[in-house]
C-alpha cells in the first residue's frame, strides 16, 4: 500500500487517571483512506485513546492532529464538526426516539438548520428519505420505527453506525462495532464498513480477529497503554511479542 | 358539592404554584443534573421583588410580572457562571452545598432588612370575585391559575416544538450522543438554569398579592415542591407539572375530608410512589 499523508495522528499522547497511565505515550499516524485497527487486551487503553482522539476526554500530554491541524484540547462538538464521527462502546441512544428520528436528527445536526427556531415537522421531512436509505445501509429499514430503546442489541448497534455515517465524516471511529451481533450482522456490518471506506477513513477499535483480518490496512497492537506492534495484520499476527501478548490464544 | 368544588379550585391554584415551581426544578436538574435547592429563596425574592418594585418605585404589578423574573433570571445566569459551574465537575454534592448556602443567605438577608412578618402587597389586580353559580372563586386565583397553566404548556410546546427545546432534551438524555453529533450542549447550560430561576421568580410575583411575603415563605413550599418532582420523576417535566397539579388538589381536599392528614399526604404519597415506582411517575430508570 503507498503511504498516503496521515489524517489522524497523534504525538506521544498520554492519559493519566490519578497516577495510572492509561494511555501511556502514543505515537499513532492513521494514514487517509485507510481503515485502520486497534486491537489489544481489555484494559489496553483502546477505548481511552478513542475519547481522548474524539476530545470526550482532555489528554495528560501529548499532541493530537487532524489533517495536519492541533485538535489537542477541542472540545467534541468541534472535533465532530470537522468531520471526526464516533460510536460509542456503551449504548447512547435515545430510549423512545424511533430509529428513523434518530438518524433525521443526526443529519439535521450536520446540516444545521441554521438559525430556525421552530423545528416544524417539514423541515424534519426533508431527511426523511435520506435517513431512511441509511437504515437500509445498515439492514434496519425494516425497524425505521421502532423507538430505539425496543430494538435488540445487534440493531442497536447497527443504528448507531447509521448515526455516525448520517454525520458523513471525513474519519469515522468505531468502538468495537460487531460486538455482541449474531454472525449474520457480523458479515453485514464488514460488509458495509467495506463499502462506506470508499470515500473515508476508517479508526476502529475490534476483537474480532476475522473482522480485523479481512478490513483492516493497519493494525495497531496496544498493550498496558503502549503500542507493542504496528504494520500490516498479516506481519503483526505473526510478530512474537503480539502472538505472546495477545493472540496467541485466538489465533496462533 | 360547592364545598368540595370550591376546595378542588383552591387545590388547582396552590397545584399551579407547585407546578411552576417544579418545572424550573425539573428544567435545571434534566440539563445540569442539579438539585437547586435555592429555588424556593428564588421563589420568595420573586415575592419580595414585587413588592419593593410596587413600595419604592411605585411599579405595578404588571410592572413587577415583567422585570422581577428578568432581573432574576440575570442573576440565576450569573450564579451559575461564577459558582454552579466551577463545581460541575465534583460530586453533585458540592452544588447541592451550594444552592442550599445561597437559600439560606438569601433568607437570612431578607429576615435582616424586613423582619419576620409579612409585608402586605399594595398592587394586588382584580379585586373581587368571579361568580359562577354554584360557587365564587376571586378572580386573581383565576387569573393565577390561568397563567400557570399557560406557561406550563409554552414550555412544554418550547422544548417539544423548537430547536432549542430538541438540543436541549437530547443533552438531556444522551449528553455525549449530542456532542458526538457536533452540538455545542455547553452554551445551553447557563440559559436554562437562568430560565429555571426566572419560573421560581415568576411563581413568586404571583404569589405576592395572595400569599404573605415573608423571609420564611419559600423554605416552607419548596419541601413539598421537592416531593413533587420526586413524585413525578427527577428531570420529567410532564411529571413535574402533572405532579403539582395532583398534589395540590390531594392537599386541598385532604383539608376538607380527612384534615388530620393535610399535612402528611403528601410524603405519604411520596412514600408509596416510591415503593411502587422508585424513579416516580413519569421518570425513567437511569441506565449507565
Amino acid at each position: 500500500m503507498s503511504q498516503s499523508p496521515a489524517i489522524l495522528s497523534t504525538q506521544n499522547l498520554v492519559k493519566e487517571f490519578q497516577g495510572f497511565r492509561a494511555v501511556d505515550g502514543v505515537d499513532l499516524n492513521v494514514r487517509e483512506g485507510t481503515v485502520h485497527a486497534l486491537v489489544g487486551p481489555n484494559g489496553a487503553g483502546k477505548t481511552t485513546l478513542f475519547n481522548l482522539l474524539t476530545g470526550f476526554l482532555p489528554a495528560s500530554a501529548g499532541r493530537i492532529a487532524l489533517g495536519g491541524r492541533d485538535i489537542t484540547g477541542q472540545p467534541p462538538e468541534h472535533i465532530a464538526r470537522l468531520g471526526v464521527a464516533r460510536s460509542f462502546q456503551v449504548t447512547s441512544l435515545f430510549a423512545e426516539v424511533t430509529a428513523c428520528a434518530h438518524v433525521e436528527l443526526a443529519l439535521q445536526a450536520t446540516a444545521g438548520l441554521g438559525r430556525s427556531f421552530w423545528r416544524s415537522d417539514k423541515q424534519m421531512r426533508r431527511f426523511t428519505s435520506r435517513a431512511m436509505e441509511l437504515l437500509d445501509q445498515v439492514g434496519l429499514a425494516r425497524h425505521a420505527t421502532r423507538s430505539a430503546g425496543s430494538l435488540p442489541y445487534g440493531h442497536k448497534r447497527a443504528l448507531e453506525l447509521a448515526l455516525a455515517l448520517a454525520l458523513d465524516p471525513k474519519v469515522l471511529l468505531l468502538d468495537e462495532p460487531t460486538a455482541g451481533m449474531g454472525l449474520e450482522d457480523v458479515d453485514r456490518t464488514v460488509a458495509l464498513i467495506g463499502r462506506v471506506r470508499e470515500d473515508r477513513t476508517v479508526v476502529m477499535v475490534e476483537h474480532n480477529m476475522n473482522v480485523v483480518g479481512s478490513l483492516a490496512d493497519t493494525v495497531t497492537v496496544l498493550q498496558h497503554g503502549r503500542v507493542l506492534a504496528e504494520g500490516p495484520y498479516r506481519d503483526v499476527r505473526s510478530d512474537p511479542k503480539v502472538v505472546e501478548a495477545y493472540l496467541g490464544a485466538d489465533v496462533a | 358539592m360547592t364545598s368540595f368544588l370550591q376546595q378542588a379550585f383552591n387545590g388547582l391554584v396552590s397545584g399551579g404554584f407547585y407546578a411552576l415551581l417544579a418545572l424550573g426544578l425539573a428544567v435545571i436538574f434534566g440539563m445540569l443534573r442539579v438539585v437547586n435547592f435555592a429555588h424556593g429563596a428564588l421563589y420568595m425574592l420573586g415575592a419580595f421583588g414585587a413588592v419593593v418594585l410596587s413600595d419604592s418605585l411605585g411599579l405595578g404589578f404588571w410592572w413587577a410580572l415583567l422585570i422581577v423574573p428578568l432581573v432574576l433570571a440575570a442573576a440565576g445566569m450569573l450564579v451559575e457562571r461564577l459558582l454552579v459551574h466551577r463545581l460541575a465537575a465534583l460530586d453533585p454534592l458540592y452544588n447541592f452545598l451550594l444552592t442550599f448556602g445561597i437559600a439560606l443567605v438569601c433568607q437570612d438577608l431578607m429576615r435582616m432588612k424586613y423582619g419576620s412578618h409579612s409585608q402586605p402587597y399594595a398592587g394586588a389586580p382584580f379585586p373581587g370575585s368571579l361568580d359562577l353559580g354554584l360557587f365564587t372563586f376571586p378572580t386573581y386565583q383565576v387569573f393565577v391559575l390561568c397563567v400557570a397553566a399557560v406557561v406550563c404548556l409554552a414550555v412544554w410546546l418550547l422544548l417539544t416544538r423548537t430547536r432549542i427545546g430538541t438540543v436541549v432534551r437530547a443533552a438531556t438524555e444522551r449528553p455525549e450522543t449530542t456532542r458526538a453529533f457536533g452540538i455545542d450542549t455547553g452554551r445551553w447550560v447557563t440559559p436554562v438554569f437562568g430560565f429555571g430561576a426566572g419560573l421560581a421568580a415568576l411563581a413568586g410575583v404571583l404569589a405576592a398579592p395572595m400569599r404573605a411575603v415573608n423571609s420564611s415563605m419559600g423554605a416552607d413550599l419548596i419541601i413539598i415542591v421537592f416531593a413533587v418532582v420526586v413524585i413525578g420523576g427527577l428531570g420529567s417535566i410532564p411529571g413535574a407539572v402533572t405532579a403539582g397539579f395532583l398534589i395540590g388538589m390531594l392537599q386541598a381536599l385532604g383539608n376538607l375530608y380527612v384534615p388530620v392528614l393535610s399535612q402528611t399526604s403528601v410524603y405519604l404519597l411520596m412514600a408509596v410512589v416510591l415503593l411502587v415506582r422508585p424513579a416516580g411517575l413519569f421518570g425513567k430508570e437511569e441506565h449507565a
